[in-house]
């Protein structure tokens, strides 16, 4: 019992793909008199191509069917719990996750002995203690099993007993008629190496239009719920408002403008850290460093790639904060006897901070397209009596700059998106200001704070979280794009 | 060696642009130049024939130091042009470089336009006073590398956008922009069309009239056509160096004759 029905399914459906495969190599030579020479394809071909009839159609329909059937069984044996249960200040979810629960019960208490399969079935909560007999087991239920619940949950153990019965035979059917398919149509002039191709084809095409569908799905389940938001909230707020106010008592003020400002603040201020630093270190690095620099100082800039981010934020908030309020701040005790800086958190220190962490991402995506331009334009230039230096600027540099500003672009949208640094280092406070010594916020920080306690999945409050996210997503989708259209444009004039 | 010295004082000492003596070059382990002797006249087209991988490009590149960017290259011995010692400390390779111009075996334009091109020696070394100067060196460079009259509507275009033998016309033209006194080539002809090749041969004569110009070729009736001198090149070795018709018509050594009967390739 330790592999349940489904597992001995998939056993099964190896054995089967094994057997079929020697088979149909055995039947290939055989066919052949022993000479391969007069196969169409090597023998092993045949015996992969009846392993791949065998074993994708009967495992594709088995993920399928695992997927379904808890959603069509779910939604079947909604329909027993009568409306008034659902509405007293329940929920579906709740609901369900209980019939669920009733119904591994009674599965655990046959297992043990505690009922038979038979009484498990027929029990009626008017005569026998279910929540005792459960909780005997060690199914332990907040409450009382009322009659509905029970009875849902014995429809919903026999349905997806007879489910499972059905997946079985079906997939088990598909993997025997595959191999038999497969076996029968192999002969010397099958052309087995060509149908191995195109299933290979076949499968590569399925992973990459599921990472596709996935970002897709991602996207609208977004759309949904940031649909849902508008439906509760003035869109016009959200995108033209003036503040950023939510009160968990309604009527809040939700407006991005002020969270897209300091999200944008922090990361320009983050990119005139990283991209002049990584940039002159790639071009030290990949110009001027000798061979033993290179090679210490490239894995080290690396490591500085592997940091989490969460460190990035404490040392954001415990060094980088309190140093710059010692300078610009503590009044006469500080450095520049100026009062400009209250609290750690502020704009410049998030900023700062950032584009730390950004410096080896900039540093190591210019490096590997600095030396990706070729040797030969460099001698070109030194050829004619141009200095070193002369032939970065007007030569490299040029060369590589598309690769360049699609690395700067790339390090923009990642610091759109980055999140603990600016929960630990940037503040709470919505606000549009120039002053840079200030806390703000941003739209990852919003979504952070919106979304952790207790939230209500029905409020504005929470659900504007979906709408700042899709913007998010939409705003480094925009620079992507914009990245690649430059590349490419300067591609069309140089190549 | 012997036939070296003969050669040696037949040689007009008074006009020798450039003397080397005993260089040596090594790749790594890899002794690619072994003890060359060499003297490249003012004035005069001097030829490096030999087979593939014989050492004809490294020892051009001795002459304007473009060694030094490979790190693991070393040259021993001495380079005088004009009677320095070009491996001195003092001297700067960048300088010589500007002196000594160089083109390359494959075309290498740089992601620039045309114009950008040839503009980029004159541009940096200030030879131009203004705009008009410098229309003027960039047009004159393009004509006389015979590219003027294709490439005249589009000076803006991006130079990698030409055909192999454009582009390597331009880069010629960029060579000849900045006004070298010696002037290197590397196979210039390798991959033009014979109506450009002779277009080059021709511009490679009218060069001679001021610069010295050393080219490496492969064809044997291009090194007869354009050079007086000839270097014939063998696994490293200096073997013949004189007269191009002595060379072809005469040579003293045997490895010579195998190689330009076609022989040794
Ligand atoms: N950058 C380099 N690094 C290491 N070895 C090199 C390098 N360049 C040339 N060599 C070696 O030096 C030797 C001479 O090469 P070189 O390029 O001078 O030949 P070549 O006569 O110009 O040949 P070709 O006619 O094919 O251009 C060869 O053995 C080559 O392998
Ligand atoms: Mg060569």
């Amino acid at each position: 019992m330790a592999l349940g029905l489904t597992g001995y399914v998939i056993v099964a459906v190896l054995l089967l793909t094994v057997t079929a495969f020697f088979m149909a190599r055995g039947r290939a030579n055989v066919s052949a008199g022993g000479d391969i020479r007069l196969l169409h394809s090597l023998p092993n071909y045949y015996g992969y191509n009846a392993a791949m009839f065998t074993a994708v159609p009967a495992l594709g329909v088995f993920a399928i069917w695992m997927l379904a059937q808890p959603l069509m069984i779910e939604n079947s044996v909604f329909k027993l719990i009568p409306e008034q249960m659902v509405s007293e200040g329940s929920s579906r979810g709740l609901v369900m996750s209980d019939v669920r629960r009733v119904a591994e019960g009674l599965d655990i208490a046959v297992e043990r002995g505690a009922l038979t399969a038979e009484e498990a079935n027929s029990i009626r909560t008017e005569f026998r203690d279910v929540r005792e007999i459960l909780g005997d087991v060690g199914v332990a239920l907040g409450s009382n099993v009322e009659a509905e619940v029970l009875y849902a949950a014995q429809e919903y153990r026999s349905r997806s007993a007879s489910g499972t019965f059905g997946m079985t035979i079906v997939v088990l059917g598909l993997a025997l008629i595959g191999a038999a398919a497969s076996l029968f149509v192999t002969n010397a002039d099958f052309r087995a190496r060509n149908t191995v191709e195109r299933g290979a084809l076949v499968l590569l095409i399925l992973a990459a239009s599921l990472a596709i569908l996935t970002t897709v799905g991602i996207v609208l389940s977004m759309l949904f719920e940031t649909f849902n938001f508008f439906r509760m909230h003035p869109w016009t707020d959200f995108f033209f408002g003036g503040s950023w106010a939510p009160n968990f008592r309604g009527n809040s003020d939700l407006s991005i403008l002020p969270l897209l400002w300091g999200t944008l603040y922090i990361s320009i201020i983050a990119l005139l850290v990283a991209v002049p630093i990584g940039l002159f270190a790639a071009i030290y690095l990949s110009e001027y460093a000798g061979p033993k620099v290179r090679s210490a100082a490239k894995p080290l800039l690396e490591i500085l790639a592997g940091i989490p981010t969460i460190v990035y934020g404490l040392f954001a908030l415990l060094t980088v904060g309190p140093a710059l309020v010692s300078v610009f701040g503590r009044g006469e005790e500080g450095l520049l006897g100026v009062e400009w800086m209250s609290g750690a958190t502020a704009v410049l220190t998030a900023g700062l901070v950032m584009g730390i962490m950004l410096i080896p991402f900039v540093s190591s995506l210019s490096d590997d397209i600095i030396n990706a331009v070729p040797q030969a334009m460099r001698d070109g230039s030194f050829g004619l009596g141009a200095t070193h230096s002369e032939t970065i600027r007007q030569v490299v540099l040029p060369a590589a700059l598309p690769g360049i500003v699609g690395a700067v672009l790339l390090a923009a949208s990642r610091a759109i998106g980055e999140t603990m640094i600016v929960v630990l280092g940037a503040g709470a406070i919505a606000k549009f200001s120039l002053n840079p010594l200030e806390a703000m916020t941003t739209i990852t920080t919003r979504i952070v704070s919106q979304l952790t306690g207790d939230t209500d999945f029905a409020s504005p409050e929470t659900l504007v979280a979906f709408a700042l996210g899709l913007t998010l997503f939409v705003l480094t989708l925009g620079l992507n794009v914009l990245a690649l259209y430059i590349v490419r444009k300067y591609r069309e004039q140089y190549e | 060696m012997n036939d070296m010295r003969v050669l040696e004082r037949d040689v007009d000492t008074d006009a020798i642009k450039i003397a080397a003596r005993g260089v040596q070059v090594f790749y790594g382990d890899n002794h690619a130049i072994k003890d060359v002797d060499v003297d490249i006249q003012d004035k005069t087209v001097t030829a490096f024939i030999g087979p593939s991988g014989c050492g004809k490009s490294t020892f051009l590149r001795c002459l304007n130091r473009m060694n030094d960017t490979i790190d693991i290259c070393r040259v021993e011995g001495n380079i005088h042009i004009d009677g320095e010692d070009i491996y001195d400390r003092r001297v700067d390779p960048v300088q010589l470089r500007a002196k000594v111009g160089m083109v390359f075996q494959k075309p290498n334009p740089f992601p620039k336009s045309i114009y950008d091109n040839v503009a980029y020696g004159p541009r940096i070394h200030g030879l131009a006073k203004n705009k008009a100067a410098l229309d003027d060196i960039v047009e004159s460079a393009l004509r006389r590398a015979a590219i003027w009259d294709e490439v005249k509507d589009r000076l803006s275009a991006p130079g990698t956008g030409l055909s192999g033998g454009q582009q390597q016309r331009l880069c010629i033209a960029r060579a000849v922009a900045t006004e070298p006194e010696v002037l290197l080539m590397d196979e210039p002809c390798s991959a033009l069309d014979p109506i450009a090749t002779a277009q080059v041969e021709e511009l490679i004569d009218e060069l001679r009239q001021n610069y010295s110009v050393v080219i490496v070729t492969h064809s044997m009736q291009q090194a007869a056509r354009v050079s007086q001198k000839t270097a014939f090149f063998h696994l490293g070795n200096l073997v013949e160096y004189g007269e191009t018709g002595t060379i072809f018509t005469n040579p003293e050594d045997s490895r010579t004759e195998s190689y330009i009967t076609g022989r040794i390739g």
